[in-house]
C-alpha cells in the first residue's frame, strides 16, 4: 500500500433509518469504535479509516487476488525449504550441532516439556503452514472465478490463525540465541534460516495484500467448484 | 466530528468481524452474518467479565515465570539456573547493552505493561468513564500489537536447547519458568482478544444521547 489517503464521510442515521429494508452498500462499521461509517467507493491503493477513531475500515489493493496469491505460492516453496534443509549449526570443528527448524520443537519434548513444545511448534510452523493452505485453496479457484467447498470456514479461521503465527518473533529468537552463544562456539546458519527470513518477508507481503473485504465480494460473485456453468 | 451521528448498535446494525459486512440485527439473541457464516453479536459476549478473569489468570502466571529458572545449562559438570531477568543482568555485564534491552523490553516490561493496560482499560469500562476515548482506544492497539513480541525468549530457549548438545562440555534444559512465561503471554493475548474497544466509546454515545 503506497501513499494511504483516508478518505471519510458519515451520513445521518435518520436517514440511514428511513431506508427500510436494504442497506446502503457504501455503509461500513468500525470494528474498534461501532461508528458507522459512509465509505464512497476507494479508488485502487487507497485506505478507508472511521471519521472518529481513525481504524482502517478496509482498503482497496489493487490486483488482490492474483499479487495475494502469487506471493502465497512463493511462501509454500520456502516454506518447504525452511523446513527440510538445514537451519542452524553449532559448534567446534569435528563436532557439529545440525539442527533443523522443528529440531527445537523435538529437543523441548525430549526433556519433558510437551505444552511448551506444541506452543513452539504452532507458533514458528503449523500456524504460518496453516495460513499459506488456506490462502492457496481460497484464492487459486477464486482466480478462475471459482469457490471451493467449506470456503467460509476456511476465511473465518485465517482471521483465528492471524495472531499465533510469530515467525517474525522467532526470528528475533533466533538473534538473541546467536548472540549469546557467539563467545561459546561457532553458530552457522544453513540454507532453511535463509529461506525462513524471505518467508517472514512473503508471508506478511501476501497477508498484507489481502483485504478481506475485496475477497468476500468476489468471493460472493464466483461460482461453486464442478458445478457446471 | 461533531457532525458524527451515532453508532451502529443505535441503528439496530452491526458490522460483521469477518467479512466486514453490515447485518442488520432484530430483538433476538442468536445472529450469523448471511455472508460468511460467523457469529455476530452488537458487542463480544460478557467481555469485560471474560477478559478480567483472563488478566487475573495472567498476573498469577507472571510470578513463577520470573521467578523460576527458564534454562538449565550444564557446562564441564557445573549446573546453572538461568531466570529471565539473570539474562538481562548477564548481558548488561558484557556490556551488550542493546541485547539486554530487547530481552528487558520484551520479557518483562511489555508483559507488565500490557497486563497493566488491560486492568486499566478494564476499569474504566466498568466504571463507564468517557474521559479520553481515543487514547485509550490507542492503548488497546499498542497491547495488541506488541503481545506477540513477548514470546521471544520462548523461542530463545527453544533455539538453545536444539543447539547446545555437546554432552559433557555444555547442555541446556528448558526449565519450568520458560512454560509459566509462554502461559503468561497466551493467556494475555485471549484477554486482549476478549475485550471489546467499543465498550470504550459506549459511555460517549449515550452522554450524546442525553444531550440532544
Amino acid at each position: 500500500m503506497t501513499a494511504l489517503t483516508d478518505l471519510m464521510a458519515t451520513d445521518s442515521i435518520d436517514r440511514l433509518n428511513s431506508e427500510a429494508g436494504s442497506l446502503d452498500p457504501c455503509l461500513s462499521v468500525c470494528h474498534e469504535c461501532d461508528l458507522l461509517n459512509r465509505v464512497p467507493a476507494l479508488p485502487p491503493d487507497r485506505a478507508a479509516r472511521c471519521l472518529r477513531c481513525g481504524h482502517v475500515l478496509f482498503r482497496n489493493p489493487a490486483n488482490c487476488v492474483e499479487k495475494t496469491l502469487s506471493l502465497s505460492v512463493s511462501a509454500l516453496i520456502l516454506w518447504v525449504v525452511a523446513n527440510v534443509f538445514p537451519f542452524l549449526s553449532f559448534g567446534l570443528p569435528g563436532n557439529l550441532v545440525e539442527t533443523n527448524l522443528v529440531s527445537g520443537v523435538v529437543s523441548l519434548y525430549e526433556q519433558g516439556q510437551p505444552i511448551l513444545s506444541v506452543v513452539v511448534l504452532i507458533t514458528s510452523i503449523i500456524a504460518p503452514a496453516l495460513q499459506i493452505a488456506g490462502l492457496i485453496y481460497v484464492l487459486a479457484p477464486l482466480n478462475r472465478g471459482l469457490r471451493l467447498p467449506q470456503y467460509k470456514r476456511v476465511m473465518r479461521w485465517m482471521g483465528y490463525l492471524k495472531p499465533w503465527s510469530m515467525m517474525e518473533v522467532f526470528m528475533l529468537g533466533i538473534l538473541v540465541s546467536m548472540v549469546k552463544l557467539g563467545g561459546m562456539a561457532d553458530v552457522i546458519p544453513g540454507v532453511a534460516l535463509w529461506a525462513f527470513c524471505c518467508l517472514i518477508v512473503v508471508l506478511s507481503w501476501a497477508l498484507s495484500t489481502l483485504e478481506p473485504r475485496v475477497i468476500w465480494e468476489k468471493l460472493d460473485d464466483a461460482r461453486e467448484a464442478g458445478a457446471t456453468a | 466530528m461533531t457532525t458524527v451521528s451515532g453508532n451502529a448498535m443505535s441503528a439496530s446494525l452491526t458490522g460483521c468481524h469477518t467479512c466486514g459486512l453490515v447485518c442488520r440485527m432484530g430483538s433476538g439473541h442468536h445472529y450469523v452474518c448471511p455472508r460468511c457464516g460467523s457469529e455476530l453479536h452488537y458487542r463480544k459476549a460478557r467481555s469485560v467479565d471474560r477478559s478480567t478473569a483472563l488478566v487475573i489468570a495472567a498476573f498469577l502466571f507472571y510470578l513463577p515465570a520470573n521467578l523460576l529458572p527458564i534454562t538449565h545449562t550444564a557446562a564441564l559438570g557445573k549446573v546453572q539456573s538461568d531466570t529471565i531477568m539473570s539474562g538481562v543482568i548477564y548481558f548488561i555485564s558484557h556490556g551488550d547493552w542493546p541485547l539486554a534491552l530487547v530481552i528487558f523490553i520484551a520479557s518483562v516490561a511489555v508483559p507488565l505493561l500490557k497486563l497493566l493496560i488491560l486492568s486499566y482499560l478494564l476499569w474504566t469500562v466498568r466504571r463507564r468513564s468517557s474521559a479520553r476515548p481515543m487514547d485509550r482506544t490507542k492503548l488497546y492497539r499498542i497491547t495488541e500489537a506488541v503481545g506477540r513480541w513477548s514470546m521471544v525468549d520462548v523461542f530463545v530457549v527453544t533455539v538453545l536447547v536444539a543447539l547446545v548438545q555437546l554432552g559433557f562440555l555444555a547442555n541446556i534444559e528448558a526449565g519450568p519458568g520458560a512454560l509459566y512465561f509462554s502461559m503468561v503471554v497466551i493467556i494475555t493475548m485471549f484477554a486482549a482478544m476478549a475485550f471489546d474497544p467499543r465498550l470504550i466509546w459506549d459511555p460517549i454515545e449515550e452522554n450524546d444521547e442525553r444531550e440532544n
